[in-house]
């Protein structure tokens, strides 16, 4: 889904960047990051960037892409990430639970409800045949996402980040060893790599 | 795990684990999430699993909220709350940390390195998540076919994703697949 491409892959609007940001309050925090996730089907972050940047201009197009940039490199849900980074930014720790709470909030009751219900009717016929094509659509997506966001290693021809990405997936999907195990070498090996390969091309 | 624990600690004690090593986003943890509840802890079947996916592809906000429905199957209420908390908050503190850290000493170059090496990594995994919900959902020729031209239409449309699931369900009801 989109909320989980690269920074790279977010279009920038050009939005001068004249106007002077304007310090959100705690329940404009709350409000905003609902709407934001309630309008997101499949990704939030094209609606987090609509509506920090384009609506409110709480943050440059800049700034947005270097707090996201940051929040994808850390572990955990990214846009969940962002919320608390951005609240915490203009209001503290309070900020930060205000808009992590406006972002899951809601969708957590409204996927609540739908598990009550799944729960009580996912055994009729009709439903499971939704649900399961429903979920073929829902993989398709998902494989979309990764042959987007693998554009730009063939571009570059990143033979390293290539061969990484392919370990990790026989590794994972084919293998289906436990995450940690792999994280717990891959994480510092790719960090490696990637390093020392930047130092020589930095001469 | 031959006693058996209150299920509520269990899902906490999983997910929030699994937040820290959850690289690239939720969707990077299926795999994990799909190993720890149809493998090890037995929470769900494989098609349980799989619906749970779509429900949660289906339903506005972040892709995180497949935790939510998997705690909802697993003890209720209770349950959503703590799986979703627990996948939410090691990391959303340690994004508080680093973030204030970051404020300080601005210039550093490790964040460009260590995002150069983990994107890869965050790429492979959730590559892994599509094969395994594929292997899950994809029992027939129809099906993958509609997975198929799904992630065709994506990828070089800019249709909005929620037609494209409605499309799937469609094709569901109709008994095609």
């Amino acid at each position: 889904m989109p909320s989980d491409s690269p920074p790279a892959a977010v279009p920038a609007p050009d939005i001068p960047a004249s106007t002077p940001p304007i310090q959100p309050g705690l329940i404009e925090l709350f409000v905003a990051f609902a709407k934001m996730s309630l309008a997101g089907f499949g990704g939030v972050l094209y609606w987090a960037r609509r509506g920090i940047v384009d609506q409110h201009r709480w943050m440059t197009a800049e700034e947005f892409n270097e707090t996201y940039a940051l929040c994808h490199f850390l572990p955990g849900p990214n846009i969940v990430n962002l919320s608390v980074v951005f609240g915490s930014r203009f209001r503290g720790i309070a900020g930060g639970i205000a808009a992590f709470a406006g972002l899951i909030g809601p969708p957590m009751m409204i996927a609540t409800i739908l598990g009550a219900l799944y729960a009580r009717y996912g055994e009729i016929d009709a439903l499971r045949r939704i649900l399961a094509g429903v979920s073929c659509a829902a993989i398709g997506l998902l494989m979309a996402t990764v042959v987007r966001m693998m554009m730009p290693l063939l571009r570059k021809r990143d033979l390293v980040g290539l061969v990484v990405l392919a370990a990790v997936f026989v590794a994972i999907g084919v293998a289906r060893l436990p995450l940690q195990a792999v994280l717990l070498v891959a994480i510092p090996l790719s960090i490696a790599v990637t390093f020392a390969m930047q130092r020589r091309v930095n001469g | 795990m031959n006693s058996t624990p209150n299920p509520v600690s269990t899902l906490v004690w999983t997910f929030g684990l699994m937040s820290l090593f959850a690289v690239g986003g939720a969707n990077s943890a299926i795999p994990e999430m799909h190993r720890i509840a149809v493998d090890v802890q037995h929470w769900m079947s494989d098609k349980q699993f799989a619906d749970v996916f779509a429900i949660s592809q289906m339903s506005p906000g972040p892709n995180v909220l497949i935790v939510t429905l998997i705690g909802y199957s697993v003890a209720g209420v209770a349950g959503a709350l703590a799986a979703t908390l627990a996948m939410c908050g090691p990391t959303a503190i340690l994004a508080y940390y680093v973030s204030r850290l970051l404020q300080r000493s601005s210039h550093s170059r490790w964040p460009s390195v260590i995002q150069a090496a983990l994107v890869p990594l965050s790429i492979g995994l959730m590559a892994a998540s599509g094969l395994i919900l594929a292997l899950t959902s994809d029992q027939s020729w129809m099906a993958a076919l509609i997975t198929v031209v799904a992630a065709v239409l994506a990828f070089a449309t800019r249709l909005n994703p929620f037609w494209l699931l409605l499309a799937g369900g469609a094709f569901g009801f109709a008994g095609v697949i």
